[in-house]
């Protein structure tokens, strides 16, 4: 995490490869594609949609008139990429079009290789570039280019393939998540060994970790109040099952603690003793890593231990000390 | 029907980078300055909340809930949320004031949209067979209906800058904004092509915010004391997701949506249209029959500043608050979503008198 004046920021990418059942039409669709052909669907009023569509756009028709059409066409409509993005098909300057292909009605939306943008125009007749390595996926098509360029034909000829059900499409987005105000003034406390709540104006209860408001009335909390790093377990759960990527071996315990003059509680590992011993009231305090490691993160914390002091009544925790 | 009034508007400014700002910390101060108004404490004093964001714009996972920290909703309220513009909210909640089961609600959009590259955030909204793996920018599709226009001859370029250099100007009188200034039209064609035929201006900028609204029965209003600016027709509708079958030229979806609203029936001083990219304008304009009599985008619309989830709810908003103050007796406020122009609200508001 990088902090700049007020800002924290961290860099971090959000995505999953979704598993995609395509159905009849799509899998029909894609199945082509890895042959390099190019399949379109006849809907309500004959005309021909490729790709092709379950259902028909105007009536709603459950369509199933699959017609073959070529992998050349017509450019219909185009606008030139001047900047390509990096998630883009292409990283030099393209064309996004609508290209309708011959023996299809509706035209379908890919990318066109072309030198600039004055070689694009309405009407120029282009065909697809196929990939050398087709798997079934719109990608199977490597952009279309001018009907009469050459292009590499040393395709790699898939053999036998199963029809198509699935897809595997991956969708991965980069942000540079920023921290709330509030929550950077915590993360930079943190960052120096402090446990920082802020304080509800209205009724005096104090939040750890703040999101610059009291959740119960709605208005900013300003105050700052530095806590100890002894707390109280509120819950707990005993975790048994492995989580992917997880360091930690189970069976570990997880608690919801509440810091001494906190009136909210936050999770964090428990240790250092028999997990069978953990109750609620129980008390502990933070055990934290070596100052030379610490950042802006609650894993400076490398987890709370028990401490040798009377249990809280449950009727207690979390409602003491509202004057701080 | 019973009639719904929108009592109070507020937004906060439109910005590029919202920087060390949580949805929290845009909302709560706008939240406040709305309750203030209708002379209301908070939540509680409203039957209903709801909100509209999308949680993909800033990359943080339930955003949406974590928002309702900035209103106090302890204990609980009764709350929703649209993963759409909360214009959408607007109607869910006109809907649940229509059932009965609630006399006044209070309405939310935010969006930080800063964190993330937006057009490509939204390519993840397209068909995920078709488009979504080839990572369709949202411009492409804009750009491509500006080229059908000007293909057609529907317009002209000079057209489009006209849009944009009457959007700046126009923002130089919104303290909010984001873009604003004084640009001619020469000097804007001169400018190079961004996605052709689409240069930089004619696209919305992106931008972080949030807008808040309070609406209720015309009785609670008047209870409350409040001026109030009364709806008097609201409709939305979508075309399909095909976009090779749709018909770019025109909006459809809007055209049906400002007859079911009413617009025609009567005359239009004022209109706030939800138009990304300057070409939008024209074709709403068309479609809801808006002639020259009416001004159009006083704010300076969504080219200059467009808040992704909140700007629906901001064109109702800066209708409402111009009937509010007088300054004009009917309005249309148009919100949309989707790729060029796919679903479009419309809703008709007047002074109370």
């Amino acid at each position: 995490m990088a902090a700049h004046a007020d800002t924290l920021t961290q860099e971090f990418t959000l995505g999953y490869t979704y598993t995609r059942s395509t159905g009849p039409v799509v899998g029909r669709f894609l199945q082509a594609l890895r042959d390099r052909q190019c399949v379109g669907i006849k809907g309500s009023d004959g005309k021909v949609y490729v790709p092709p569509v379950e259902f028909d756009p105007h009536t709603a028709a459950q369509l199933d008139e699959f017609v073959d059409v070529a992998d050349c066409g017509e450019v219909v409509n185009w606008t030139w990429v001047s900047q390509p993005r990096t998630a883009h098909p292409s990283d030099k300057p393209f064309a996004w079009a609508m290209v309708k292909l011959d023996g299809a009605d509706v035209p379908m939306l890919h990318w066109v290789d072309a030198a600039s943008a004055d070689a694009m125009s309405t009407g120029m007749r282009v065909k697809a570039r196929w990939a050398k390595q087709t798997k079934g996926f719109i990608t199977d098509i490597n952009g279309f280019v001018a009907e009469d360029a050459t292009v590499d034909t040393d395709y790699e000829v898939v053999e036998g393939a199963d029809a198509i059900k699935w897809v595997e499409s991956p969708s991965y987005l980069k942000y540079l998540f920023t921290a709330g105000k509030a929550p950077a003034r915590f993360l930079k406390a943190l960052a120096d060994g402090k446990l920082t709540g802020q304080r509800d104006p209205i009724t005096g209860e104090v939040y750890i970790p703040p999101r610059g408001s009291s959740p119960k009335h709605g208005v900013p909390t300003t105050e700052e109040v530095v806590l100890s790093d002894k707390a109280t377990v509120q819950s707990f759960t005993i975790v048994h099952i492995p989580i992917p990527g997880n360091p930690i071996k189970p069976p570990y315990v997880i608690a919801n603690l509440v810091l001494d003059g906190a009136h909210i509680s936050f999770l964090h590992l428990l240790s250092e003793c028999n997990n069978e011993d953990v109750r609620i009231g129980m008390r502990v305090e933070a055990l934290w890593r070596d100052k030379s490691e610490w950042g802006y993160t609650m894993d400076n914390i490398l987890y709370f231990r028990p401490i040798d002091e009377p249990d809280m009544p449950v009727d207690q925790i979390g409602k003491l000390n509202k004057e701080g | 029907m019973r009639n719904v009034v929108v009592v109070a508007y507020e937004q906060s400014e439109i910005v590029r980078n919202a920087g060390a700002c949580n949805e929290v910390e845009l909302i709560m101060p706008i939240y406040r300055k709305v309750m203030e108004k209708c002379g209301l404490h908070s939540v509680q004093d409203v039957d209903f909340t709801c909100s509209g964001s999308c949680d993909y714009q800033q990359g943080a996972a339930f955003s949406f809930v974590m928002a309702i920290d900035a209103l106090g909703a302890v204990p609980p309220i009764k709350e929703s949320h649209v993963e759409m513009d909360a214009a959408w909210a607007f109607y869910e909640a006109w809907l649940k004031i229509q059932m009965g089961q609630a006399d006044s609600a209070f309405l939310y959009g935010f969006g930080k949209c800063s964190p993330g590259e937006l057009p490509i955030v939204l390519s993840q909204q397209l068909d995920p067979y078709y488009m979504a793996p080839l990572w369709v920018d949202s411009i492409a599709f804009a750009a491509m209906q500006a080229r059908a226009l000007l293909e057609k001859g529907d317009i002209s370029e000079a057209d489009m800058a006209e849009v944009v250099s009457r959007s700046r100007a126009n923002a130089k009188h919104n303290p909010h904004a984001q873009l604003k200034g004084d640009f001619s039209i020469e000097q804007l064609l001169a400018e190079p092509m961004y996605e052709s035929p689409l240069r930089r201006h004619d696209c919305c900028p992106v931008s972080d915010g949030a807008s808040a609204m309070v609406i209720a029965t015309e009785e609670k209003a008047k209870e409350w004391g409040r001026p109030y600016a009364r709806l008097t027709g609201i409709d939305h509708r979508i075309e399909t997701s095909v976009f090779g079958a749709r018909d770019l030229t025109q909006s459809v979806s809007t055209k049906i949506a400002g007859e079911k609203a009413g617009v025609g029936n009567g005359k239009v001083d004022v209109a706030e249209l939800y138009a990304p990219f300057s070409h939008q304008e024209i074709i709403l304009k068309r479609a809801l029959g808006l002639d020259d009599d009416t001004v159009v985008n006083p704010s300076g619309g969504v080219l200059a500043g467009n808040i992704m989830m909140a700007s629906g709810l901001s064109r109702i908003g800066e209708v409402a608050n111009r009937i509010i103050a007088g300054e004009a007796q009917r309005g249309v406020a148009h919100a949309t979503s989707g790729p060029a122009l796919q679903q479009n609200l419309v809703a008709v508001l007047e002074g109370a008198n």
